[in-house]
């Protein structure tokens, strides 16, 4: 195997998010937990130690709680399904405005069965995003992308940032609240807590800008201002376009419009930002990362499941179960060796490098 | 090289301007430090250097700011990057990416500075700041001085011509302040960078300083000129400089070295003096009010603490030392009882503290955190006595009867946050002292805070510990120990290394001997006081 270094974090991203794909394509709950097991086994495999690497932990039980929260309102709002009732919930006669919705009522084993996949489709995506999290970090991507976007995405870090800032600063304000003598549960802890903890992640934003200033962020070579207008116009509507464009490759119901069509304009409006900004801008870039062969293994192993599950779709409903009348999940074998196949970067991608002494690592000073 | 003008800076909604008519000039290639009391306004001073003030805090700032010939309200932060590198008080906040190569190189980045060049003066830059084992390391796993000395190689790849630094080693324990100055040292002797630092531990690094800015802070005019000149005059000294006072010694020593080539008279005159008199341990520890007993903490995989067994008692004050991360803090954690021993036992007034209710825990262990600022978060003084009251259980007025015995004179419409350093720890150590905890912990409670500000804390902490409580406190400020602690207790990698009384811990350790006792060494006298008094005895003394 090839020397230790830290993968590409593009070809870790392409790997995770087809694998994302392949779990909004389906509804079969084997393949999911399957696509769960996959994204996990490759991140206990080939994860650094380093802080953010932990963050598959936190998606999984973010996850968990999704589904807990889909069956839970299925169990309280969930449109009425005929079949096999397991309970039944006092129901609420509402008035008239609120037409349409239900609350309360009989329900079936077929409805708690659907909201229990959906539910878990989703913690598999969160699971696919934990993984691509936890195998780089997210300023690692960022480092990687064309310099035009790369002004956006900076912003997008300070946003990523935020989420650890608060749970340590909540931790803080907690500690802070028993060490004064308050009760440390309770609703009203929370809501009291919230307000200390914004103003902690607002400082910090504000430090962080201002540290980012002073070290040259946004100094503009002799760009005019209507170039500058002119990419960023670009870069926006590329986006845009793109999003729709995904959205309509990963929802078989959208209109023939929002997929390849809005896919091309995204990316003709990328490269026309990439060549009106690239001509402009002063930066450059460190010891860019090499893309070689387990780049090229790692991302073709995420897009060789993605096949695997778009053929099996087009071959019939294995990848959707139907609840309603119950039956079990027939496990299609193409996407299961497709899933296999998107589990080798466990063996193929590059170990990172080992620290030198993981010594007091987040050990409070 | 850097120049101010008559500025002024007034922030928006103060009613009076934070620095009032400073004019001064940092020529080439000097260190300059900038001193004065909490509050006066250092850190403005520094900010509007690149004008981070007022373009990130708002305010108005009258004047002008030149730096390298272009004025700072003409030329944006970003445009300075490659004149001026600034560092904040907490480096690992200004920290944009995640390993220490990208972050160094990030600045260069910016600039647009050709891939080459980059690669070889980050190569430099691990080089000049002893860096380069930790080229691949992610930064969350740096320590606090590693973090520093990071941050300073982040702004120096840019090849500014100056370094502005805020408090850059009070964060730091002695060994890692030391890594960190001798860094600073060798840029303002080899390539001749000018540096403009602010520092309250005057004692680490007025020996460095060619020029000292002193920021009275009460709208007076700005001091500037060479250390001795400052030192001369000035409140705000470093022991071994008022050691010189005291002897009479000119010209005034401002470095260990220089005062040890001239103590040799005071050395005899003392030898003759028995120490024990001035020695605290006098003051008889009372009953035992906490123990641990194998205490073992971990985080993860790393392990805070191993086995540690310590006693405290009614009546003393212990001072808790060690590196960053050698487990003060979660120690003092596990007696407050914010965290579950992994195993071993934790005993405050005989209960668990982990067990008790947030009510209950007050009454038996208080603890001010590092930043004590977290401890508050009402809008008025008024609304936090009363809250304090009210949390505890106690009668309306506790908590401010409390905060007058500590800082007189606090105005109870003040916002908080709008404290002094000093009024605000003193706020946070009312709010905890006000259930009356026999044990009373206090995490860095000096980091921040000016000598004089230092000397009204000891004098409190004294009163604590004559009135029975068991005052803990773990610091890196060996002065502060040398002037309040009965007893020290050294942990480091979660063990205790050393655990005695505070006089013979600390005076012949060559990291956390205080000035004092390092220019008197053998003799075991620790303050500029001890000393004092021990030549009223000399010279009573019938064998002089």
């Amino acid at each position: 195997m090839s020397a230790p270094r830290l993968l590409h974090p593009g070809a870790w991203w392409l790997w995770a998010v087809a694998l994302s794909a392949c779990a909004l394509r389906t509804t079969n709950p084997v393949l999911l937990c399957l696509i769960i097991a996959v994204a996990g086994w490759v991140v206990v495999s080939r994860r650094a130690d380093v802080p953010w690497s932990r963050s598959f932990a936190s998606c999984l039980r973010l996850g968990m709680i999704v589904i807990i929260v889909r069956v839970v309102f299925q169990i309280l709002f969930g449109v009425r399904v005929s079949g096999m009732t397991l309970f039944t919930i006092p129901e609420v006669t509402l008035p008239d405005w609120a037409a349409g919705v239900s609350l309360g009522g009989p329900v079936t084993l077929e409805s708690l069965m659907a909201a229990l996949y959906q539910g878990l489709r989703l913690a598999a995506v969160l699971a696919c995003f934990g993984a691509a999290t936890s195998l780089c970090s997210p300023y690692r991507m960022l480092r990687a992308l064309p310099t035009v976007l790369y002004e956006a995405g900076v912003a997008v870090t300070i946003a990523f940032t935020f989420a650890p800032q608060a749970i340590v600063a909540s931790r803080q304000v907690r500690e802070a609240r028993r060490l004064r003598g308050r009760s440390d549960r309770g609703v009203r802890a929370w809501t009291a807590s919230a307000l200390p903890v914004l103003e902690g992640a607002l400082d910090r934003a504000v430090a962080l800008a201002a540290s980012m200033d002073s070290r040259g962020y946004g100094r503009r070579g002799s760009s005019s201002v209507a170039v500058r207008r002119r990419s960023i116009g670009l870069v926006l509507l590329g986006l845009v376009a793109i999003a729709v464009g995904s959205y309509g490759l990963l929802d078989p119901g959208a209109p023939a419009l929002f997929r390849v069509p809005a896919l091309a304009l995204g990316a003709a409006a990328l490269l026309g930002a990439l060549i009106a900004g690239g001509r402009s801008t002063t930066r450059t870039r460190y010891r860019p990362d090499p893309w070689a062969a387990p780049e090229w293994i790692v991302s073709f192993a995420g897009v060789v499941a993605f096949g695997s599950f778009v053929s099996v779709s087009r071959m019939g409903d294995a990848l959707n179960p139907s609840t309603n009348p119950l039956e079990v999940p027939a496990v299609p074998v193409l996407a299961v060796v497709g899933l296999l196949v998107a589990a080798l970067p466990a063996w193929c991608a590059p170990r990172p490098p080992a620290l030198v002494a993981p010594s007091t690592m987040a050990v409070a000073a | 090289m850097i120049r101010f003008e008559h500025v002024t800076i007034t922030y928006p909604e103060a009613s009076a301007p934070t620095l009032v008519d400073v004019s001064f000039e940092v020529p080439e290639g000097e260190l300059c430090l900038v001193v004065g009391v909490t509050g006066s306004g250092k850190s403005t001073l520094l900010r509007a250097v690149n004008g981070l003030v007022p373009r990130f805090s708002g305010g108005v700032l009258a004047g002008s700011v030149t730096i390298d010939g272009l004025s700072t309200s003409a030329v944006p932060p970003r445009d300075l990057a490659d004149v001026v590198g600034v560092v904040g008080q907490d480096p690992a906040a200004g920290f944009v990416t995640d390993y220490v190569e990208d972050e160094l190189a990030y600045a260069m980045e910016n600039l647009g500075v050709a891939p080459d060049v980059m690669r070889r003066r980050v190569e430099d830059i691990l080089d000049l700041l002893g860096l380069h084992e930790l080229r691949n390391r992610p930064l969350a796993s740096l320590s606090g001085g590693q973090q520093q000395r990071v941050a300073i190689g982040s702004v120096l790849t840019a090849g500014p011509r100056v370094l502005v630094l805020d408090e850059p080693t009070s964060a730091l324990d002695p060994a890692a302040a030391e890594e960190v100055l001798a860094a600073l040292t060798r840029l303002v002797h080899d390539l001749g960078i000018t540096v403009l630092i602010a520092e309250h531990r005057l004692e680490r690094v007025v020996q460095y300083a060619d020029r000292i800015v002193m920021v009275p802070g009460d709208g007076r005019q700005v001091v500037v000129g060479t250390p001795a000149e400052v030192f001369g005059q000035s409140s705000v000294a470093p022991p071994v400089v008022e050691l010189g006072r005291l002897a009479g010694w000119a010209p005034l020593p401002l470095s260990v070295r220089d005062a040890r080539r001239v103590a040799g008279p005071l050395r005899e005159q003392l030898a003759s003096v028995d120490s024990a008199p001035f020695s605290r341990a006098t003051r008889s520890p009372g009953e035992v009010i906490a123990t641990t007993n194998g205490l073992q903490a971990s985080y993860g995989p790393v392990t805070a603490l191993r086995g540690v067994d310590v006693e405290f008692r009614a009546g003393e004050v212990v001072a808790l030392m060690g590196r960053n991360g050698a487990g003060k803090s979660t120690l003092l954690n596990h007696l407050v009882g914010l965290r579950e021993p992994a195993s071993g036992a934790v005993q405050v007034m005989g209960s668990q503290p982990h067990r008790l209710s947030a009510r209950d825990v007050v009454r038996v262990a208080g603890l001010v955190p590092q930043d004590s600022g977290v401890l508050l978060y009402h809008d008025t003084v008024a609304a936090e006595c009363s809250a304090s009251d009210r949390d505890a259980g106690l009668t309306n007025g506790t908590t401010r009867t409390v905060l007058d015995r500590i800082v007189p004179g606090v105005d109870p419409s003040t916002h908080p946050r709008d404290l002094s350093e000093g009024q605000r720890l003193g706020l946070a150590l009312s709010i905890v002292l006000a259930s009356e905890p026999p044990l009373l912990l206090l995490d860095e409670p000096t980091r921040g805070l000016d000598y004089g500000a230092k000397q009204r804390l000891v004098a409190v902490l004294e009163q604590l510990a004559a009135d029975g409580h068991a005052v803990v406190i773990a610091t890196h400020d060996v002065e502060v120990v040398a002037s309040v602690a009965d007893r020290c207790i050294v942990l480091a990698e979660g063990e205790v290394v050393a655990d005695g009384p505070a006089r013979d811990v600390v005076v012949h350790s060559p990291v956390f001997a205080p000035q004092v006792a390092k220019v008197l060494a053998p003799l075991a006298l620790l303050t500029v006081h001890e000393v004092e008094l021990a030549l009223a005895v000399a010279s009573d003394s019938p064998y002089k």
